[in-house]
């Protein structure tokens, strides 16, 4: 158990940016929701996952919608208290904690912000240990969680809570709400009992982010070495290519980006080639026309010089980046998990093979 | 007839006087001083000298100056004021300044949100709660606040709460207290807008003092049959009264104007600028005749906005750049510079420091000072430090293109003597004669603006017909602003639908830019 203050979201909030793995959305608005929050609340209290009751109620809070409207509307404040009577009313007990549902992005941060506007504490897990694209690429989902019962409640104070029947169902209907909502809500989903989580979730992540993030900001300050071996030591990232962004291919379809940035290399890698190719998150990386990495596993991209992460909404043409895999959660490599997330789901023809195989000592 | 344009940079305070067919009569570089206006007093004075024009003849005068961005970087001469965003229930999870530093944070003395704003659709949010922005007005009378910023969600889609908040202030706090209105500043994303507004609201000050300074400077100087406009970093003009209300706009128009002046001299419209003073290179881009606008947020002293700005780069590289020799046998330049003591340090003017300058005189690329002083350097390291100022410059060039095609370049500013003939990515690269007062060019020949804005119901006027009759209004108001007819032009357009309003709704807004009679 331990404190979380507004240096520690400063923090959480970068190590989030690089967990998003190029996807996630910029986490500015989030980190402005949950300061706010802090401020005017106090510190929030984080639990270690083993922390909780096995019995407890623990609940995952993230937002819906537009992030254009949620840069113009915000949070009013007031939907984290809904959002606790609606769902500790429907299972008839009270909500224990809150967590966040994946580490990447905006809803990195705003379940801090429910935290200390409720005074409840956060539990130190999640269900992705990054970020990835579609409602159901959750750890719980594995395990046989669903989504639903899902609450959805927007500023004004209009709430409600549904239950689906498929995914697609939840995906439609919750659409809808957030439309009428005036385009962005804030929503709970795959509540979850304290054994379930422990059982399923991703442990220690706001520790991870905050970590990677405090590390990322001070890489410059440590002696004896390159920033650069700073970096890659505390991230544990392997080296997959550093190099010039000399072309970026977009395309949205169904709501998603899809795309690919092409790398000249630079430094040792000069006279070499790579490309990333990601949808909303980075799904490939490969380097010399061979795979070196794939989703599950992270890949992320950074600037060369404050290996500040650069989300795949920020890829331009000439910045230099180093990129780097990061071994995703275990879990995610079973065949179960592979079927979620793994690189056929996303329709890259190529079978899963871990990071630190497919380098094979070359990180 | 003459148009006088000044620029005001943190070295130089450059002076231009071009005749009625846009070509430079005289031009002069003074030592901007710590007070600028004796800097300006000095270069019109020179100018006016040089030339020898009757001061009469004088009919415009330009400034564009910093003073904005170095008050808020500074937090110099910034005036206490309130703060009213409208938008409760949305929004209260963020207040105002959440995350601005303590010390800037203490301008505002009183802050509110109250009820009101709109959806993403027009439609509204919550009725404006005209009662708590009263009683909010009231207790900042009570404080003798004089400058009030206005916000509100969506504002941007629909600012009829802002206006009314905006009338009910002045009835209120009196017709003399400063208002700005976030919708009239900014665009889309509420925190960097009212960012944008707050500190536009503590600029009146600083605002007031220097329109009121540069009139008095011209005054001084006889030239009082001049209109007198300021530069926004559109690279159009305002005028005086309007620069009062809208001080922010100056924000970054120093870039701005260089790159309109460097369009200018070398009659290219689409290239790259490569700008390098006493201090910094500033790099922009010109795109059909106007500068490319930067697409992500822009911070000014630590505070994020996101108002128009140019997309510009800046290297610490420049003629006063300082060289060194590195123990692992590398030669740096720069980031540290001697600045506006060029003149005493530099060691081809007799001081003891090795600058970028000295370089290019020591490589015989330029014939400044005693060529004498620097001969004892090592052609060897003069070659490493050109070097370095080669790739600092291709690394800067390369990060502003959006294709690795090669791209043509304009090499203007004074201390564009130290950068090498030749740059990797350049397809071309020219060097415009008065190049080195290119800011002060593109603040005389900065155009003249006017914008229509109107919320339009496309089933009682179809679309196309709307338009054209929106483009026809603000072809008129830059008209009415001063601009010759057949120079306006469209330079920015939007309609956004608005689903939610009566009929088939859609807020237009034209903007319309043409060359001063």
């Amino acid at each position: 158990m331990r404190k979380i203050g507004i240096p520690e979201i400063e923090d959480i909030a970068l190590g989030a940016a690089l967990l998003g793995a190029g996807g996630g959305g910029d986490p500015y608005v989030g980190k402005l929701v949950a300061i706010g929050a802090v401020q005017e609340c106090g510190p929030v209290t984080l639990l270690d996952p083993d922390e909780v009751p096995d019995d407890a109620l623990v609940v995952p809070i993230a937002m819906m919608g537009a992030p254009t409207v949620l840069c113009e509307k915000a949070i009013g404040g007031e939907e984290y208290r809904s959002l606790y009577e609606t769902v500790s009313a429907f299972y008839g007990k009270p909500i224990y904690a809150f967590m966040p549902i994946e580490a990447g992005g905006v809803n990195s941060m705003l379940p801090i912000a429910a935290a200390a506007r409720l005074g409840l504490p956060l539990v130190d897990c999640d269900g992705m240990g990054r970020a990835f694209p579609e409602l159901q690429m959750v750890t719980f989902t594995i395990g046989g969680g669903s989504a639903t019962p899902m609450a959805l409640v927007d500023e004004k104070g209009n709430s409600c809570i549904f239950r689906t029947v498929t995914n697609k169902w939840t995906e439609e209907l919750a659409r809808a709400v957030t439309m009428a909502c005036g385009g962005s809500v804030s929503v709970s989903l795959y509540a979850m009992d304290g054994s379930f989580m422990k059982q399923y979730g991703v442990h220690g992540i706001v520790t991870r982010s905050q970590r990677l993030g405090s590390a990322i900001r001070k890489v410059k300050e440590v002696t004896g070495k390159t920033p650069e071996e700073t970096f890659l030591e505390i991230t544990e990232g392997c080296k997959l290519f550093k190099g010039k962004i000399s072309d970026v291919l977009r395309e949205v379809r169904a709501g998603f980006n899809f795309g690919k940035v092409v790398l000249d290399g630079i430094g040792e890698y000069k006279g070499r080639d790579a490309y990333v190719e990601f949808q909303n998150e980075n799904l490939t990386a490969v380097v010399d026309g061979q795979i070196l990495a794939t989703t599950p596993d992270l890949i992320c991209l950074v600037d060369t010089e404050t290996f500040t992460p650069v989300p795949t909404d920020a890829l331009k043409y000439g910045k230099r980046v180093l990129v780097v895999g990061l071994p995703c959660f275990p879990l995610w490599r079973t065949p179960e998990g592979l079927a979620l997330v793994g690189p056929r789901y996303f329709g890259v023809d190529t079978d899963y093979i871990p990071l630190e195989e497919r380098c094979k000592g070359g990180c | 007839m003459y148009k006088l344009g000044i620029d005001v940079g943190g070295t130089n305070t450059d002076a231009v006087l071009i005749d009625e067919n846009l070509q430079v009569v005289a031009s002069v570089k003074q030592h901007t001083t710590p007070d600028i206006y004796d800097g300006i007093l000095n270069s019109v004075r020179a100018v006016l000298d040089q030339s020898g024009v009757d001061r009469s003849q004088i009919r415009q005068a330009m400034l564009g100056t910093t003073q904005c961005t170095n008050a808020i970087v500074e937090r110099k001469n910034l005036v206490p004021i309130g703060i009213l965003r409208i938008g409760a229930p949305a929004s209260r999870g963020i207040p105002p300044m959440v995350d601005w530093a303590e010390d800037l944070k203490a301008i505002a003395v009183r802050t509110a949100v109250v009820g009101g704003g709109f959806e993403y659709d027009g439609k509204e949010l919550a009725p404006f709660d005209a009662e708590a922005a009263a009683a909010f007005f009231e207790e900042l009378k009570a404080q003798n606040i004089k400058s009030v910023a206005i916000s509100c969600v969506f504002s941007t889609v629909r600012n009829d709460h802002e206006l009314a908040a905006a009338e009910l202030c002045r009835r209120i706090m009196g017709e003399d207290v400063h208002v700005s209105v976030s919708s009239e500043i900014g665009s889309m994303g509420l925190i960097e807008r009212e960012n944008a507004t707050i500190l536009n609201a503590a600029l009146y000050k600083v605002a007031q003092s220097f329109t009121e300074g540069f009139a008095r400077s011209l005054a001084d100087e006889g030239v009082t049959n001049a209109e007198v406009y300021l530069s926004q970093n559109d690279g159009t003009l305002m005028t005086m009264e309007y620069a009062r209300r809208y001080p922010i706009l100056t924000i970054a128009c120093g870039p701005t104007n260089s790159i309109r002046g460097a369009c200018y001299l070398s009659r290219m419209k689409n290239a790259v600028v490569i700008d390098v003073g006493g201090t910094t290179t500033d790099l922009g881009v010109i795109q059909n005749g106007f500068p490319r606008e930067s697409g992500v947020a822009v911070t000014i002293g630590g505070v994020r906005t996101n108002f128009r700005m140019p997309d510009v780069i800046s290297i610490g590289l420049g003629g006063g750049s300082i060289v060194r020799q590195q123990a692992d046998g590398t030669v740096t330049v720069g980031p540290d510079s001697v600045g506006y003591q060029i003149n005493e340090k530099a060691l081809c003017f007799g001081g003891d420091v090795c600058t970028a300058t000295d370089i290019a005189v020591r490589l015989g690329m330029a014939d400044l000072g005693d060529r004498e002083r620097v001969a004892h350097l090592e052609e060897s390291f003069a070659r490493k430090a050109l070097d370095t100022i080669r790739s600092l410059c291709e690394d800067a060039l390369d990060a502003m293109k959006v294709s690795s095609e090669d791209v043509d370049v304009i090499l203007v500013g004074g201390g564009a003597i130290v950068l090498p003939p030749k740059l990797a990515g350049a397809r071309t690269v020219t060097q415009p004669e008065c190049g080195g007062v290119a800011n002060a060019i593109g603040s005389a020949i900065s155009k003249v603006s006017g914008t229509y804005e109107q919320l339009i119901d496309y089933d009682k006027t179809p679309r196309d017909e709307a338009l054209a009759q929106a483009r026809a209004q603000a072809v008129e108001l830059a008209v009415a602003a001063g601009a010759i007819r057949e120079t306006v032009e469209i330079i920015d357009a939007e309609d956004v639908p608005l689903q939610y309003y009566p009929g088939n709704t859609a807020r237009v807004k034209i903007k319309a830019a043409g060359d001063l009679a």
